[in-house]
C-alpha cells in the first residue's frame, strides 16, 4: 500500500449536509440517483447498447419480410400493411418493459449491491420507480432503432399512428413493467436460481395476448383469460388502428384499466417480497 | 440525544427450528467503538444485519441513536452506515460513480464534492475513475470504506473491516477508524476475529457463542477476569468451553 504509509487524515469537515429530510416518503433525488446508477452501467459498455437494439431490429427484419411474401397471398386483415411489423415492434415494448425491470434488478444481485441498497435511506417504492423509468429508457434505446429502420426497408412508419401508438406504447410499457415487478419478486424470493424467469416469464402470455393473431382464433374459454390482460386489448386496438384507420377506445379504455390493477399488483408483490426478505434473511443470503 | 447509541433489549431471531440470535441485550455508549467477537455462527452477521433493517428480529427491541428499528428505518439509516467483505458495489462503475449513487441516495447537499473529499482522505484520487471490479482487495476495501463514511455517519457498524487485508493497510485501516471516532464521536461496532485488533481498537467487547451474549467488558478486563495473558487467549477458553462464560 505504498501510498498510504501515512497517518489517516481524518474528515477535516463537519458531517456533509443533507439536502432533505431523509424520513420522507418519496424523495425524486433518491429515485435519479437509482436511475443515474443504470445509466452508468449503460454506458460503461457499447456492447450493452448495442445488444439492446439487436434482438428487435433482427425480430423487424424477420417479419419485415415475412410480411412482404404475405401481403400478396393471404386474408385482409394481413393485407392491411404493416400488422406483423406494427405487432413485433409493440411485442418488443411489451418484452423489453419487462426486462429492463427485471434486468436491472438483476444487476443488483449479480452485484452483491442488495444489502448496500436495503441499508441505505432508498424506499422500496422509490427503487421501483426508479426500475420502470429506466425500463422505459432501455425500451426507446431498444425500439426505436427498429421502428426507425422499417421506414426505408418496408415504407412502414409506426409513427404514422401518432396518439394510437404512444397510447399503445404507454399501455404495453407499464404492463411489461408490473411483469417485471413480479418476476424481480420472484428472483429475490427464490434467489438467483430463478433467474430465467426474468427472461421467460413475460412468454407465458405471449400466446394469449394475440399478438399476430385476432383474439377469435382462440378458444372461448381462452378468449376470456387473453381479454383479462392488457396486452390483449392492445393488439386487437393495433389491428383496428391499422386495419379500419380509428382508434378503439373501448379496447384502449380497458388496457388502461387492467394495467392500473396489474401495476397495483406488480407493485403489491415486490414490495410484500422485501418484507419477506428482510423476514427471512434473504437480502444477505443471495444465491442459487 | 441519548448518550446511548445502541440499545438492544431481549433480541432474537429464529429461522424455522434454527435459532440464530436468543435473548441478546446489551447498551453502547455514543463515542466508543465496540466488538462483537465470536465464532463462525455465533450470531455476529445476524446482529449486525438486526441493527441494519436488513434482518427483521423475531422478538426483541432495537434503539438506535434514540429511534426505534425498524419502525423508524428511514430516519435511522440516514445517520448510519456499514461496510463488509460479504457486499460489494457494482463491479462496472467507477469508484467515482458508486460514491456519486450513494452520496445521492443519503441525500447529501454536495455529493461530488464529499466524494473528492473522501477520495483525498482515503487515497483513492489514482483510482477514483476506474472500475471498482478493477481494483485490489486493499483498494477495495478503502473504497468499501468510503461508501460506509459517505454520509459521515454517527453509528457505523463494520463487518470485519480488515478481512483479507496485508498488515499494512489493515493497520492503516484501524488507525483512520480510531481517528474518525476520535474526530466526530461516532460509536463504531464491529465484528471480527481479529484478537489483536480488537484488543487495539475497542474499548467494549460483547462476547457471543451460539446466538447467545456470554460475557462483556473491555478487553482488559476481560484479560484480567479469566486470568490470561491476551484476548484471543479469552476467545479460545470461551469458544472451547461447554458453558461458555466464567
Amino acid at each position: 500500500m505504498n501510498e498510504d504509509k501515512s497517518i489517516p487524515r481524518i474528515p477535516r469537515l463537519a458531517a456533509p449536509k443533507a439536502e432533505q429530510r431523509a424520513d420522507r416518503s418519496f424523495s425524486l433525488i433518491r429515485v435519479a440517483a437509482m436511475i443515474r446508477r443504470y445509466l452508468y452501467l449503460l454506458q460503461s459498455g457499447w456492447i450493452r447498447i448495442i445488444e439492446l437494439a439487436y434482438w428487435p431490429i433482427m425480430q423487424m427484419i424477420l417479419w419485415g419480410f415475412m410480411t412482404e411474401f404475405l401481403l400478396n397471398s393471404s386474408s385482409g386483415i394481413l393485407r392491411a400493411g404493416g400488422v406483423l411489423i406494427a405487432a413485433v415492434l409493440l411485442w418488443d415494448v411489451l418484452f423489453r418493459g419487462n426486462i429492463g425491470v427485471a434486468v436491472s434488478f438483476l444487476e443488483e444481485m449479480w452485484s452483491r449491491n442488495l444489502a448496500q441498497l436495503c441499508a441505505s435511506p432508498l424506499r422500496t417504492h422509490e427503487w421501483a420507480a426508479a426500475l420502470i423509468i429506466i425500463s422505459l429508457l432501455r425500451t426507446l434505446i431498444g425500439v426505436l432503432p427498429a421502428a426507425l429502420l422499417a421506414i426505408p426497408l418496408y415504407q412502414f412508419s409506426i409513427f404514422e399512428m401518432g396518439f394510437t401508438l404512444l397510447a399503445f406504447f404507454s399501455n404495453l410499457l407499464i404492463f411489461g413493467a408490473a411483469v417485471g415487478l413480479s418476476v424481480s419478486a420472484l428472483v429475490l424470493r427464490y434467489g438467483l436460481g430463478a433467474e430465467s424467469l426474468a427472461w421467460v416469464g413475460i412468454f407465458l402470455i405471449a400466446p394469449i395476448s394475440g399478438i399476430y393473431y385476432p383474439i377469435s382464433t382462440l378458444p372461448d374459454w381462452l378468449q376470456f383469460l387473453a381479454y383479462a390482460l392488457p396486452s390483449s386489448h392492445v393488439f386487437e386496438g393495433m389491428r383496428i388502428a391499422l386495419a379500419e384507420s380509428r382508434f378503439d377506445l373501448g379496447h384502449f379504455y380497458n388496457a388502461l384499466m387492467l394495467n392500473a390493477v396489474f401495476l397495483a399488483a406488480g407493485f403489491f408483490i415486490f414490495l410484500g417480497t422485501f418484507r419477506i426478505a428482510r423476514r427471512q434473511g434473504l437480502l444477505l443470503q443471495i444465491g442459487e | 440525544m441519548s448518550s446511548l447509541a445502541v440499545k438492544v433489549s431481549k433480541l432474537s431471531k429464529i429461522y424455522g427450528n434454527t435459532t440464530a440470535v436468543q435473548d441478546v441485550s446489551f447498551e453502547i455508549e455514543t463515542g466508543s467503538i465496540t466488538a462483537l467477537l465470536g465464532g463462525n455462527g455465533a450470531g455476529k452477521t445476524t446482529i449486525i444485519s438486526m441493527l441494519l433493517g436488513l434482518l427483521t428480529p423475531t422478538s426483541g427491541t432495537i434503539h438506535l441513536l434514540g429511534e426505534q428499528m425498524p419502525e423508524k428505518r428511514q430516519t435511522i439509516t440516514s445517520k448510519m452506515n456499514f461496510g463488509s467483505p460479504y457486499v460489494d458495489l457494482p463491479k462496472r462503475l467507477t469508484v467515482r460513480q458508486n460514491l456519486d449513487v450513494f452520496a445521492s441516495l443519503y441525500g447529501l447537499q454536495e455529493p461530488r464534492r464529499r466524494v473528492e473529499q473522501l477520495c483525498e482522505e482515503l487515497h483513492l484520487q489514482n483510482i477514483i475513475d476506474r472500475p471498482t471490479g478493477k481494483l485490489s482487495s486493499g483498494q477495495a476495501t478503502r473504497v468499501g470504506l468510503a461508501k460506509a463514511l459517505i454520509n459521515a455517519p454517527c453509528l457505523l457498524l463494520l463487518d470485519e473491516p480488515t478481512a483479507s487485508l496485508d498488515p499494512d493497510t489493515a493497520d492503516w485501516v484501524r488507525e483512520y477508524l480510531k481517528a474518525y471516532r476520535d474526530l466526530t464521536g461516532a460509536t463504531i461496532i464491529l465484528a471480527s476475529h481479529n484478537m489483536t485488533e480488537v484488543e487495539r481498537v475497542c474499548e467494549n467487547v460483547l462476547m457471543l457463542k451460539s446466538g447467545s451474549m456470554i460475557d462483556h467488558g473491555s478487553p482488559f478486563s476481560l484479560i484480567e477476569k479469566y486470568s490470561r495473558q491476551n484476548l484471543e487467549q479469552v476467545f479460545l477458553e470461551i469458544a472451547r468451553s461447554p458453558d461458555g462464560a466464567k
